[in-house]
């Protein structure tokens, strides 16, 4: 049984590092309804500016504010050059755009800071917490935990941000309908340009955490196939859904390779472990023939 | 002038509902298919047959593919790679399992299998829609991927997953020259091409254009959303599927299951937006401007930089030429939203006219 | 818009003059052409640079001592990103070029090779694959122009095992080893071999597989915590080595224990990891570090001469360079080989460059001679040996460099050789292909 709850322990630690990249995509799809590809590609780009700053010999909390600096110019630029030319164009155009946007960063971010391989180090070493492990022989890592913590705290300040805040508010305005915002005065691009921004931040936290737990490398932009399941279960425009889904997606896929090969394996022969790249997607296929629109997400009313 | 449909009568029902109504398209069809046919085979070098003409064609097919599922019918799709191996494998295993298998008709029965496959994973775009249906398709490609490296039948018990396919030989004639494949894929994309051509102004192709535009309203009308829904899912996946046959016997050879992956998907989703969604000429454009310019790129960048003296080493032009593909791509979003078969149209429309002003 | 076509001409024109350059005739006599489908972008692009990097360092070094026996070397790069279709165009494009004094062709990618297999043997053009790709083309009388060279995958587990053995005072009996690795073709070659040496060595194996691209491994991990294996051999590629090193920290499991292939045991794999990293080991089959004479003087010579391909010098000496110097130094022996028997100093055709590789011996004395001492191990191929050598060396991470464990340790030839055969063999069934007879023709010589 304790190692049933180390699974599952592992699992939700493993799922928040989901939703962090997740909330990215959720933040520009509720601003701009804008499906963004490139977040994975934006999490690459912060996570080796870090590192690039850090070759050049800026301490670490420099780097960090530089690599913000370079985010906010990155998705002030995206919106002048791209978005803006493409108002009132079909998702499906915009969501294109996106993968264009990938496939630019992922030449750009090697170009400007470099394309070896690189250790991050935050200051946090990735060990199992002593105390636990003696008392209950369970395995939780420090690390997870604190990513897990920062991942929270994000969440919130984000929540009360577009709760409570002018700009918040507009943003959503913004989401809703974009002629109806830019005709009662809300200034689009600003908005836009902002949430690119706060989505640059989202992919720098997400980059960081992530590139010390695995090194900085191409791979990060992999993480971006993580957090879909978490945002189609969750729901696109859902901040608490990210959430929610990644401690779904996190939990259910770690104990889907634990318990389901072994199983597989009584039916066919052959070793059917390996699971983790297409279970979460087709869980979040069976939840959406339940619920088609994610866990937390508007429902849409189809009218003629 | 050059392009003018004025003058041409259709006296019966026949001549106003054949394929192509307008006689400048039938001689530019006609002109194109012998150039194809006759032309191109007797100038084009090997390069050209085996590293652009066959993959070109094709994925061509594999974005017709795509192209009736998302530029018709509506339903994004995200997993085309999958089913392109579920063709290759399923191609593969009637070749090499069954004694004396026709190729043409492994082919056929590779896309009916693509086609079964494919209405499995199309059966929840019935409750699902849009991006969400998007993510879910990703489903599809995972989890194919997966059963392919999984169960050694699939493969005929390769210790690696790779299957390495047997010669393409039709009533005893060896396609082994790369201009002989280039032949025999040229004829299964027209062939196809031309089925799809007519498919899509058909009563099916009009059913699926009203779900795309509307599935609520066309449902209210009388189309019933299932069948048609799954009807372009099991389509779509045969050419798919036909596609991927093609990519192993006659351009590959030897194909793994991760070949076939979510970046192939990309490559072809890339392909009919770029040459545009809903329009049969829009993939064969699309195909040929996605294969086409990282060839290009490849072959200009280096010798730019040698040209201007620009300090650029290997790693430099790489980088850059994966930017200016990004950069085009946006770019043509930006300026063409509709793809280059709408940039062909607004040619046309100049054409009726040009060079006189009225 | 005058401005705009003049820029159309320009750019027309340039683009001519290329396909001019790709396209045009053959050159010069006396020389010897490489193709080199490489990569430098993509996820793998740091590995490509690096390996690249040596093997062009290499071939300029020869350059500059004055050719092979006089005979310069020219290449071309082709960017495939690491993917099947683009290496393939990359061959083709380049094919021609090639068509007449080829060296062997790299393409460091196993997808790759595995479609530039059938091509290759049907164009006549000698593909290497030097610790990656066909590894049943270590049969050469089924695959004559397609060469495996030094030591494959399952050679490579074989020698792991043994070297496990010889720690546990020649036994493995009883013992628990978990085999974690890459879910795709490249984890799967070994199954077969790990699985005859536990029948063979009497220890239970557990296969665990861990989904492309392996970021993620927590799963996988508990499940290893939870089956208290005595050792991990991991066959991991790209991210998935540093994951699984971080993911071992995380789970207590001690590094010493792990045992990586060559392909998760280079710089790039442990650096990132950082702590993690101590004490893991890895194979290898060439050495790191500058300390190979061969290696300083590539640095003296090219490096000094400022044509050296590395952008980041620091790249200089680390397993991924050396294994890409290693790779030009067989090709360029091999034509040496060839040389010696079919004129020296005459570009060789592809006929006589696929004798080379397969009359190829590198031995001690060869080595020494070239200043590699110690950085691979002795080769000496055959018609049925393609591989010609099944040699690693155990090393192990001190948290700055590769630190040599062992000798040049070789695999249990006799029992993973059979499996090669077995599958050429049905290889040869479904293609249609008529071995060619290996023993005849040793009489002949």
């Amino acid at each position: 049984m304790a190692f049933f709850f180390e699974v599952l322990i592992g699992g939700l630690l493993s799922g928040i590092m989901y939703s962090l990249v997740a909330l990215g995509f959720v933040l520009i799809f509720k601003a701009s309804g804008v499906f963004n590809f490139a977040q994975g590609a934006m999490v690459y780009f912060a996570a080796l500016a870090v590192v690039g700053f850090i070759d050049k010999g800026v301490p670490l909390w420099a780097s960090v504010i530089l690599a913000f600096i370079v985010m906010t110019l990155f998705g002030i630029a995206t919106e002048k050059f791209v978005l803006r030319k493409m108002v009132n164009q079909p998702p499906i155009a915009l969501f294109m755009a996106t993968i264009g946007l990938a496939f630019f960063v992922e030449g750009l971010a090697p170009l400007l800071f470099g394309n070896d391989v690189r250790p991050l180090d935050i200051g946090l070493v990735d060990e199992p917490i002593p105390a636990i492990l003696d008392s209950l022989n369970i395995v939780v890592s420090r690390f997870d935990l604190t990513a897990a913590g920062l991942a929270a705290l994000l969440v919130i300040v984000l929540a009360l941000f577009f709760q409570y805040t002018r700009v918040g508010r507009a943003l959503r305005a913004v989401a809703d309908d974009h002629q109806a915002a830019l005709s009662i005065g809300i200034p689009l691009q600003h908005i836009w340009a902002l949430v690119w921004a706060v989505a640059g931040f989202v992919a720098l936290v997400a980059g960081m955490l992530w590139g010390a737990r695995n090194g900085v490398q191409f791979a990060l932009t992999f993480t971006a196939l993580k957090a879909l399941p978490v945002l189609i279960l969750g729901g696109f425009t859902s901040v608490p859904g990210a959430i929610v889904g990644g401690l779904i997606i996190g939990a259910s896929e770690k104990l889907a390779e634990i318990y389901i090969p072994p199983l597989m394996q009584s039916v066919f022969s052959g070793n059917f472990g390996g699971i983790e790249g297409w279970f979460p997607y087709v869980m979040a296929l069976l939840f959406l023939l339940v619920r088609p629109e994610g866990l937390f997400g508007e429902k849409h009313i189809d009218r003629v | 002038m050059f392009y003018r449909e004025t003058g041409q009568f259709k006296t019966s029902y026949g001549a106003d509902q054949q394929i192509f109504p307008i006689r400048q398209d039938r001689i530019g069809i006609v002109l194109l298919l012998a150039v194809a046919f006759v032309g191109v085979p007797a100038l084009g070098s090997e390069y050209f047959f085996s590293a652009i003409l066959i993959p070109f064609l094709i994925f061509s097919l594999a974005a017709l593919g795509l192209n009736i599922l998302t530029g018709y019918a509506g339903q994004l799709s995200l997993g085309s790679a999958a089913f392109m191996a579920v063709g290759a494998y399923a191609a593969y295993n009637f070749q090499v399992r069954v004694e004396g298998m026709p190729v043409l008709v492994s082919f056929v029965l590779a896309g009916l299998t693509a086609a079964g496959v494919g209405i499995l994973f199309g059966l929840p775009s019935l409750r699902i829609k849009g991006f969400y249906l998007a993510v879910a398709t990703l489903a599809a490609q995972f989890f194919i991927v997966w059963c392919l490296t999984k169960f050694p039948y699939l493969s005929n018990d390769s210790s690696s997953g790779v299957i390495s396919v047997p010669g393409v030989s039709i009533l005893g004639f060896d396609f082994d020259t790369p201009r002989s494949k280039y032949l025999l894929v040229l004829t299964l994309v027209t062939l196809l091409a031309l089925a799809a051509k007519n498919m899509v102004r058909s009563t099916t192709g009009r059913a699926w254009m009203a779900v795309r535009d509307m599935d609520v309203a066309a449902e209210v009308i009388g189309i019933r959303l299932m069948h048609t829904k799954l009807l372009a899912f099991a389509v779509s996946s045969f050419y798919c599927g036909v596609a991927g046959a093609l990519y192993a016997f006659c351009y590959l050879g030897s194909v793994e299951p991760d070949g076939f992956s979510l970046d192939m998907s990309f490559r072809i989703l890339f392909m009919i937006i770029v040459g545009g969604v809903g329009s049969i000429l829009g993939s064969f454009l699309g195909a040929a401007f996605i294969l086409l310019l990282p060839i290009f790129l490849d072959i200009v960048l280096p010798a730019l930089s040698e040209l201007l003296h620009l300090p650029f080493d290997g790693a430099t032009v790489s980088h850059i030429q994966l930017m200016v593909f990004g950069a085009l791509i946006m770019f043509f979003l930006v300026v063409e939203p509709h793809g280059l078969a709408r940039l062909w149209q607004i040619a046309k429309e100049k054409l009726r006219l040009w060079p006189f002003p009225h | 818009m005058i401005k705009k076509s003049k820029q159309f001409i320009v750019a027309a024109a340039v683009s001519a003059a290329c396909l001019a350059g790709a396209f045009g005739p053959a050159q010069a006599a006396e020389e010897q052409y490489f193709m080199l489908p490489s990569y430098r972008v993509g996820p793998y692009g740091a590995n490509g640079a690096a390996w690249y990097g040596g093997f062009i360092d290499y071939l300029s070094y020869v350059n500059m001592k004055g050719g092979i026996d006089g005979v310069q070397i020219a290449w071309d790069e082709c960017e495939t990103e690491y993917n099947n279709a683009k290496g393939v165009e990359c061959y083709e494009r380049l094919k021609a070029k090639a068509k007449a004094a080829p060296g062997p062709i790299h393409v460091m990618s196993t997808g790759i090779s595995y479609a530039l297999v059938d091509k290759t043997a049907a164009d006549k053009l000698p593909l290497a694959m030097m610790g990656y790709g066909l590894t049943m083309a270590v049969d050469g009388s089924v695959f004559p122009w397609a060469f495996p060279l030094v030591t494959t995958y399952q050679m490579q587990a074989s020698a792991i095992i043994k070297f496990l053995k010889d720690k546990n005072a020649g036994s493995l009996a009883g013992k628990k080893i978990v085999y974690l690795y890459h879910d795709s073709a490249y984890g799967k070659e070994p199954i077969l071999a790990l699985e005859a040496e536990s029948r063979l060595n009497k220890f239970e194996l557990v296969q665990i597989p861990v989904a492309h691209p392996g970021n993620e491994q927590g799963a996988q991990w508990q499940r290893i915590r939870q089956e208290k294996p005595d050792y991990v051999i991991m066959w991991g590629w790209g991210v998935m080595n540093m994951t699984a090193l971080k993911t071992a920290q995380k789970m207590g499991f001690p590094r010493e224990k792990m045992i990586g292939s060559w392909w998760a045991g280079s710089e790039e794999d442990v650096v990132p990891a950082g702590d993690a990293a101590k004490g893991y080991m890895s194979a290898t089959w060439n050495v790191s570090g500058k300390g190979v004479p061969l290696i300083a003087d590539i640095e003296k010579t090219v490096y000094g001469g400022g044509k050296g391909n590395l952008s980041d010098k620091s790249k200089l000496g680390t397993i991924l360079y050396n294994r890409g110097v290693s790779a030009a130094v067989l090709s360029v022996e091999s034509i040496r080989a060839a040389q010696a028997k079919y004129g020296k100093g005459k570009a060789m055709n592809p006929e006589q460059v696929r004798w080379g590789m397969e009359n190829l011996n590198l031995d001690d004395a060869r080595l020494k001679a070239l200043g590699a001492t110690g950085l691979l191990p002795e080769v000496k191929t055959s018609c049925d040996n393609h591989e010609g050598s099944g040699k690693v060396k155990l090393q192990q991470w001190d948290g700055s460099k590769w630190v040599v464990l062992s000798d040049w340790l070789e695999g249990n030839k006799a029992l993973i050789h059979p499996l090669f055969q077995a599958d050429a063999k049905k290889y040869a069934k479904e293609k249609g292909i008529t071995p060619r007879d290996c023993a005849a023709e040793a009489k002949k010589k």
